[in-house]
Protein backbone atom coordinates (compact mmCIF):
# COMPACT_ATOMS: atom_id res chain seq x y z
CA UNK A 1 0.00 0.00 0.00
CA UNK A 2 1.43 3.36 -0.74
CA UNK A 3 0.22 6.43 0.88
CA UNK A 4 0.63 9.84 -0.47
CA UNK A 5 1.53 13.45 1.60
CA UNK A 6 -1.00 14.91 3.36
CA UNK A 7 -2.53 11.75 4.20
CA UNK A 8 -3.59 10.57 7.67
CA UNK A 9 -1.44 7.50 8.38
CA UNK A 10 -1.46 4.99 11.82
CA UNK A 11 1.92 3.99 13.20
CA UNK A 12 1.32 0.28 13.69
CA UNK A 13 1.76 -0.59 17.85
CA UNK A 14 3.34 -3.57 17.59
CA UNK A 15 5.72 -5.50 19.34
CA UNK A 16 8.72 -6.40 17.27
CA UNK A 17 11.46 -8.47 18.93
CA UNK A 18 14.49 -7.37 16.71
CA UNK A 19 15.81 -4.48 15.38
CA UNK A 20 13.38 -2.28 13.68
CA UNK A 21 14.02 1.22 13.17
CA UNK A 22 9.94 2.46 14.81
CA UNK A 23 10.87 3.96 17.76
CA UNK A 24 8.28 3.22 20.69
CA UNK A 25 7.32 6.46 21.42
CA UNK A 26 5.30 6.85 17.90
CA UNK A 27 4.02 3.03 17.63
CA UNK A 28 0.31 4.18 17.85
CA UNK A 29 0.03 7.44 16.91
CA UNK A 30 -1.50 9.15 14.30
CA UNK A 31 0.49 11.62 11.68
CA UNK A 32 0.47 13.00 8.71
CA UNK A 33 2.72 11.80 5.50
CA UNK A 34 5.01 14.85 4.98
CA UNK A 35 7.12 13.82 2.12
CA UNK A 36 7.87 10.39 0.16
CA UNK A 37 11.88 9.11 0.53
CA UNK A 38 12.83 6.77 -1.74
CA UNK A 39 12.84 3.09 -1.00
CA UNK A 40 15.64 1.56 0.76
CA UNK A 41 16.35 -2.15 1.76
CA UNK A 42 14.46 -3.23 4.88
CA UNK A 43 17.26 -2.66 7.75
CA UNK A 44 15.07 -5.39 10.04
CA UNK A 45 16.96 -8.09 7.67
CA UNK A 46 19.93 -6.81 7.38
CA UNK A 47 20.27 -6.35 10.47
CA UNK A 48 20.66 -10.24 10.93
CA UNK A 49 22.47 -10.79 7.67
CA UNK A 50 20.21 -10.52 5.07
CA UNK A 51 20.40 -8.59 1.95
CA UNK A 52 16.54 -6.33 2.97
CA UNK A 53 15.08 -7.38 -0.29
CA UNK A 54 13.02 -5.92 -1.87
CA UNK A 55 13.52 -2.49 -0.96
CA UNK A 56 10.65 -1.25 1.35
CA UNK A 57 8.91 2.51 0.84
CA UNK A 58 10.36 5.15 3.67
CA UNK A 59 7.82 7.99 4.49
CA UNK A 60 8.67 10.70 6.21
CA UNK A 61 5.63 11.63 9.05
CA UNK A 62 4.81 14.64 10.83
CA UNK A 63 2.91 13.81 14.03
CA UNK A 64 2.24 15.73 17.79
CA UNK A 65 4.33 14.16 20.37
CA UNK A 66 3.26 16.12 23.78
CA UNK A 67 2.51 19.47 22.35
CA UNK A 68 5.50 19.70 19.99
CA UNK A 69 5.29 18.50 16.35
CA UNK A 70 7.87 15.57 15.27
CA UNK A 71 8.79 14.04 12.43
CA UNK A 72 9.80 10.86 11.12
CA UNK A 73 11.20 8.56 8.89
CA UNK A 74 9.03 5.18 8.38
CA UNK A 75 9.25 2.14 6.78
CA UNK A 76 5.78 1.36 4.93
CA UNK A 77 5.37 -2.22 6.82
CA UNK A 78 4.94 0.21 9.81
CA UNK A 79 2.24 2.37 8.32
CA UNK A 80 -1.40 1.87 7.59
CA UNK A 81 -4.02 4.18 6.82
CA UNK A 82 -5.87 6.09 9.42
CA UNK A 83 -9.49 7.74 9.09
CA UNK B 1 17.58 0.68 25.84
CA UNK B 2 18.38 1.95 22.97
CA UNK B 3 15.29 3.77 21.68
CA UNK B 4 15.61 6.40 24.33
CA UNK B 5 12.68 9.29 22.55
CA UNK B 6 10.66 10.78 25.46
CA UNK B 7 12.55 8.66 28.07
CA UNK B 8 11.77 10.48 30.99
CA UNK B 9 14.59 12.18 32.33
CA UNK B 10 15.56 15.81 33.79
CA UNK B 11 19.37 15.87 33.19
CA UNK B 12 20.60 18.46 31.67
CA UNK B 13 22.45 17.81 28.18
CA UNK B 14 26.38 18.72 29.49
CA UNK B 15 27.66 20.57 26.61
CA UNK B 16 31.28 19.92 26.83
CA UNK B 17 32.93 18.19 23.60
CA UNK B 18 36.07 15.94 23.19
CA UNK B 19 38.12 15.32 20.46
CA UNK B 20 38.38 11.95 19.28
CA UNK B 21 41.11 10.29 20.47
CA UNK B 22 43.26 8.03 17.67
CA UNK B 23 41.47 4.57 18.83
CA UNK B 24 37.91 6.16 18.59
CA UNK B 25 39.07 7.28 14.91
CA UNK B 26 40.53 3.79 14.23
CA UNK B 27 37.57 2.25 15.71
CA UNK B 28 35.09 4.28 13.68
CA UNK B 29 37.11 3.52 10.21
CA UNK B 30 37.05 -0.15 11.33
CA UNK B 31 33.58 -0.09 10.52
CA UNK B 32 33.36 2.18 7.69
CA UNK B 33 35.87 -0.59 6.23
CA UNK B 34 33.95 -3.44 7.08
CA UNK B 35 31.02 -2.00 5.88
CA UNK B 36 32.70 -1.19 2.59
CA UNK B 37 34.43 -4.76 2.03
CA UNK B 38 30.83 -6.31 2.49
CA UNK B 39 31.88 -7.78 5.99
CA UNK B 40 29.90 -6.23 8.47
CA UNK B 41 26.89 -3.54 7.57
CA UNK B 42 25.32 -0.92 9.44
CA UNK B 43 22.28 -2.18 10.29
CA UNK B 44 24.25 -4.81 12.04
CA UNK B 45 26.37 -2.75 14.09
CA UNK B 46 23.05 -1.53 15.45
CA UNK B 47 21.77 -4.72 16.00
CA UNK B 48 25.04 -5.57 18.48
CA UNK B 49 24.80 -2.36 20.21
CA UNK B 50 21.53 -3.13 21.20
CA UNK B 51 21.91 -6.70 22.05
CA UNK B 52 24.02 -5.06 25.03
CA UNK B 53 23.21 -5.86 28.46
CA UNK B 54 21.07 -2.37 29.43
CA UNK B 55 23.85 -1.37 32.38
CA UNK B 56 26.75 -2.20 30.04
CA UNK B 57 24.59 -0.04 27.29
CA UNK B 58 24.11 3.01 29.62
CA UNK B 59 28.04 2.79 31.07
CA UNK B 60 30.17 2.31 28.33
CA UNK B 61 31.33 4.68 25.48
CA UNK B 62 30.19 5.30 22.72
CA UNK B 63 33.40 3.80 20.30
CA UNK B 64 33.40 1.10 23.13
CA UNK B 65 29.49 0.14 22.26
CA UNK B 66 31.07 -0.46 19.11
CA UNK B 67 33.77 -2.11 19.59
CA UNK B 68 31.45 -4.73 21.68
CA UNK B 69 29.14 -4.61 18.14
CA UNK B 70 31.93 -5.65 15.81
CA UNK B 71 33.07 -8.44 18.41
CA UNK B 72 29.91 -9.89 18.81
CA UNK B 73 28.61 -10.04 15.20
CA UNK B 74 32.26 -10.85 13.82
CA UNK B 75 32.65 -13.75 16.13
CA UNK B 76 28.82 -15.05 15.22
CA UNK B 77 30.34 -15.04 11.75
CA UNK B 78 33.19 -16.92 12.36
CA UNK B 79 35.46 -13.82 11.22
CA UNK B 80 37.15 -13.76 14.74
CA UNK B 81 37.40 -17.31 16.31
CA UNK B 82 35.91 -17.11 20.43
CA UNK B 83 38.23 -15.54 22.68
CA UNK B 84 40.43 -14.95 19.62
CA UNK B 85 40.65 -11.56 20.51
CA UNK B 86 41.23 -11.69 24.37
CA UNK B 87 44.04 -14.04 23.62
CA UNK B 88 45.84 -11.00 21.20
CA UNK B 89 45.30 -8.70 23.60
CA UNK B 90 46.94 -10.43 26.36
CA UNK B 91 49.96 -11.36 24.38
CA UNK C 1 47.46 13.11 14.42
CA UNK C 2 48.48 14.14 18.15
CA UNK C 3 47.13 14.39 21.32
CA UNK C 4 49.44 15.85 23.43
CA UNK C 5 46.80 17.73 25.02
CA UNK C 6 44.89 16.48 27.85
CA UNK C 7 40.84 16.46 27.32
CA UNK C 8 38.30 15.00 28.34
CA UNK C 9 37.14 11.49 27.55
CA UNK C 10 33.56 10.85 26.69
CA UNK C 11 33.02 11.97 29.94
CA UNK C 12 33.36 9.21 31.35
CA UNK C 13 35.78 8.31 34.45
CA UNK C 14 39.43 7.67 33.31
CA UNK C 15 42.46 5.21 35.07
CA UNK C 16 45.84 6.66 35.17
CA UNK C 17 46.55 5.19 31.51
CA UNK C 18 46.17 7.99 29.29
CA UNK C 19 44.28 5.42 26.83
CA UNK C 20 40.98 3.74 28.40
CA UNK C 21 41.51 -0.37 27.99
CA UNK C 22 39.17 -0.26 24.98
CA UNK C 23 42.05 1.14 22.78
CA UNK C 24 44.45 -1.55 23.07
CA UNK C 25 41.64 -3.79 22.05
CA UNK C 26 40.73 -1.99 19.29
CA UNK C 27 44.21 -1.80 18.28
CA UNK C 28 44.29 -5.10 18.54
CA UNK C 29 41.17 -5.83 16.48
CA UNK C 30 42.57 -4.10 13.58
CA UNK C 31 45.71 -6.23 13.62
CA UNK C 32 43.61 -9.26 13.31
CA UNK C 33 41.47 -8.33 10.67
CA UNK C 34 44.05 -6.86 8.63
CA UNK C 35 46.53 -10.52 9.30
CA UNK C 36 43.21 -11.95 7.97
CA UNK C 37 43.20 -9.87 5.30
CA UNK C 38 39.41 -8.42 5.53
CA UNK C 39 40.92 -4.90 5.99
CA UNK C 40 44.15 -3.67 4.86
CA UNK C 41 45.99 -0.79 6.76
CA UNK C 42 45.42 1.61 3.77
CA UNK C 43 42.12 1.67 3.74
CA UNK C 44 41.69 1.93 7.50
CA UNK C 45 43.86 4.63 7.24
CA UNK C 46 42.07 6.34 4.68
CA UNK C 47 39.30 6.36 6.57
CA UNK C 48 40.54 8.01 9.74
CA UNK C 49 42.27 10.39 7.33
CA UNK C 50 38.69 11.34 6.33
CA UNK C 51 37.36 11.09 9.55
CA UNK C 52 39.33 13.49 10.83
CA UNK C 53 39.38 15.73 7.25
CA UNK C 54 35.97 16.37 7.86
CA UNK C 55 34.23 20.05 8.77
CA UNK C 56 31.71 21.86 9.22
CA UNK C 57 33.06 24.66 7.05
CA UNK C 58 31.37 22.35 4.58
CA UNK C 59 28.15 22.28 5.51
CA UNK C 60 28.00 26.27 5.66
CA UNK C 61 29.48 26.43 2.30
CA UNK C 62 26.07 24.74 1.33
CA UNK C 63 23.97 27.50 3.51
CA UNK C 64 25.90 30.31 2.36
CA UNK C 65 25.47 29.36 -1.39
CA UNK C 66 21.64 29.56 -0.88
CA UNK C 67 21.16 32.07 1.12
CA UNK C 68 22.78 33.83 -1.98
CA UNK C 69 21.52 32.14 -4.93
CA UNK C 70 17.73 31.42 -4.70
CA UNK C 71 17.80 28.62 -7.80
CA UNK C 72 20.79 27.12 -5.76
CA UNK C 73 18.77 26.83 -2.11
CA UNK C 74 15.79 25.39 -4.52
CA UNK C 75 18.24 22.81 -5.73
CA UNK C 76 19.82 22.16 -2.03
CA UNK C 77 16.31 21.64 -0.59
CA UNK C 78 15.35 19.26 -3.50
CA UNK C 79 18.42 17.28 -3.31
CA UNK C 80 21.01 18.38 -0.65
CA UNK C 81 23.43 15.29 -1.99
CA UNK C 82 23.14 16.43 -5.52
CA UNK C 83 23.80 20.44 -4.28
CA UNK C 84 26.80 19.39 -2.23
CA UNK C 85 29.03 17.39 -5.72
CA UNK C 86 27.76 20.80 -7.52
CA UNK C 87 30.18 22.72 -5.01
CA UNK C 88 32.26 20.01 -5.18
CA UNK C 89 31.94 18.92 -1.51
CA UNK C 90 31.74 15.03 -0.49
CA UNK C 91 28.22 14.76 0.84
CA UNK C 92 29.46 11.35 1.97
CA UNK C 93 28.15 7.69 2.12
CA UNK C 94 24.72 8.24 2.99
CA UNK C 95 22.41 7.50 -0.26
CA UNK C 96 20.24 10.55 0.57
CA UNK C 97 20.63 14.07 2.14
CA UNK C 98 17.44 16.07 2.95
CA UNK C 99 17.90 19.74 3.71
CA UNK C 100 15.74 21.07 5.64
CA UNK C 101 15.03 25.35 5.68
CA UNK C 102 14.18 27.52 8.83
CA UNK C 103 12.06 30.21 8.16
CA UNK C 104 10.23 33.29 10.50
CA UNK C 105 8.06 30.45 11.02
CA UNK C 106 9.39 27.00 10.93
CA UNK C 107 12.53 25.78 13.18
CA UNK C 108 13.97 22.21 12.61
CA UNK C 109 16.27 21.10 14.90
CA UNK C 110 17.83 17.24 14.28
CA UNK C 111 17.94 14.12 16.77
CA UNK C 112 18.56 10.31 15.78
CA UNK C 113 16.79 9.02 18.89
CA UNK C 114 17.64 5.32 18.50
CA UNK C 115 21.49 5.96 18.02
CA UNK C 116 23.21 8.76 16.30
CA UNK C 117 22.87 8.90 12.99
CA UNK C 118 24.15 12.68 11.86
CA UNK C 119 25.44 13.88 8.65
CA UNK C 120 29.29 13.74 9.36
CA UNK C 121 30.36 14.50 5.73
CA UNK C 122 29.25 17.75 5.80
CA UNK C 123 29.54 19.30 9.30
CA UNK C 124 32.22 16.54 10.80
CA UNK C 125 31.89 13.96 13.77
CA UNK C 126 29.37 14.98 15.87
CA UNK C 127 29.30 16.11 19.31
CA UNK C 128 29.18 14.13 22.43
CA UNK C 129 26.40 15.67 23.40
CA UNK C 130 24.38 14.57 20.26
CA UNK C 131 24.76 11.02 20.87
CA UNK C 132 24.03 11.56 24.18
CA UNK C 133 21.10 9.87 25.98
CA UNK C 134 19.73 13.02 27.38
CA UNK C 135 19.96 15.00 24.30
CA UNK C 136 18.37 11.56 22.60
CA UNK C 137 15.30 11.65 25.09
CA UNK C 138 14.45 15.09 25.37
CA UNK C 139 14.90 16.33 21.62
CA UNK C 140 11.39 14.84 21.58
CA UNK C 141 10.02 15.32 24.52
CA UNK C 142 11.39 18.49 25.82
CA UNK C 143 12.52 20.18 22.57
CA UNK C 144 12.19 23.88 23.93
CA UNK C 145 13.71 22.89 27.54
CA UNK C 146 17.15 21.58 25.26
CA UNK C 147 17.06 24.91 23.25
CA UNK C 148 16.89 27.03 26.45
CA UNK C 149 19.75 25.33 27.21
CA UNK C 150 21.16 26.08 24.50
CA UNK C 151 20.49 29.77 24.63
CA UNK C 152 17.73 29.66 21.74
CA UNK C 153 14.37 30.85 22.67
CA UNK C 154 11.58 30.19 20.25
CA UNK C 155 8.95 32.61 20.01
CA UNK C 156 5.39 31.21 20.62
CA UNK C 157 4.37 31.79 16.50
CA UNK C 158 7.33 29.52 15.50
CA UNK C 159 6.50 26.22 14.76
CA UNK C 160 9.22 23.92 16.30
CA UNK C 161 9.53 20.40 14.45
CA UNK C 162 11.91 17.91 15.72
CA UNK C 163 13.29 15.84 12.89
CA UNK C 164 13.80 12.68 14.02
CA UNK C 165 16.43 10.72 11.83
CA UNK C 166 15.57 7.27 11.69
CA UNK C 167 16.39 5.27 8.61
CA UNK C 168 18.76 6.38 5.89
CA UNK C 169 17.98 9.66 5.27
CA UNK C 170 20.79 12.47 6.75
CA UNK C 171 18.90 15.76 7.87
CA UNK C 172 20.82 19.26 7.57
CA UNK C 173 19.27 22.44 8.44
CA UNK C 174 19.64 25.37 6.41
CA UNK C 175 19.85 28.06 9.49
CA UNK C 176 17.74 31.59 8.38
CA UNK C 177 20.34 34.18 7.15
CA UNK C 178 20.21 36.93 9.86
CA UNK C 179 19.56 40.25 9.12
CA UNK C 180 21.99 42.69 8.34
CA UNK C 181 24.05 40.68 6.27
CA UNK C 182 23.13 41.96 2.69
CA UNK C 183 26.43 42.79 0.95
CA UNK C 184 28.78 40.29 2.63
CA UNK C 185 30.55 37.92 0.61
CA UNK C 186 29.61 34.43 0.60
CA UNK C 187 32.93 33.27 2.26
CA UNK C 188 31.96 36.15 4.95
CA UNK C 189 28.17 34.25 5.27
CA UNK C 190 29.75 30.69 5.97
CA UNK C 191 31.65 31.81 8.86
CA UNK C 192 28.12 32.81 10.06
CA UNK C 193 27.09 29.29 9.80
CA UNK C 194 27.76 26.74 12.91
CA UNK C 195 27.76 23.28 13.27
CA UNK C 196 25.13 24.02 15.82
CA UNK C 197 23.00 25.87 13.97
CA UNK C 198 22.94 23.54 10.86
CA UNK C 199 21.86 20.76 13.71
CA UNK C 200 18.97 23.04 15.03
CA UNK C 201 20.18 24.19 18.13
CA UNK C 202 21.34 27.47 17.54
CA UNK C 203 20.59 30.11 14.76
CA UNK C 204 23.44 31.18 12.83
CA UNK C 205 25.77 34.23 13.88
CA UNK C 206 24.95 37.37 14.05
CA UNK C 207 27.55 39.90 11.85
CA UNK C 208 29.75 41.26 14.00
CA UNK C 209 29.21 45.34 13.99
CA UNK C 210 31.84 47.77 11.86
Amino acid sequence: MTYAVGQRVLIADRRHDGHHRTPGYVKGRSGTVERLHASFPNPESRAYGGDGLPKRQLYMVALDYEGERVLLDVFEHWLEAAP
Amino acid sequence: MHDRGGWPTDEPIDRSEHQLADWEVLMDSIVGTLGANGVMNTDELRRGIESMDPDAYENTSYYERWLYSVETVLTEKGVLAPDELDARVSQ
Amino acid sequence: MSHDHPHDRDHEPIGTSRDRPAAARIRALADLLVEKGIVTREELRARMDWLVSRDPADGARLVARAWTDLAFKERLLADARAAALELDLDPGPSPVVVALENTDRVHHMVVCTLCSCYPKALLGPPPDWYKSLPYRSRAVSDPRGVLREFGLELGDDVELRVVDSTADIRYLVVPRRPEGTEGLTEADLAALVTRDSMIGVAQALEPVAS
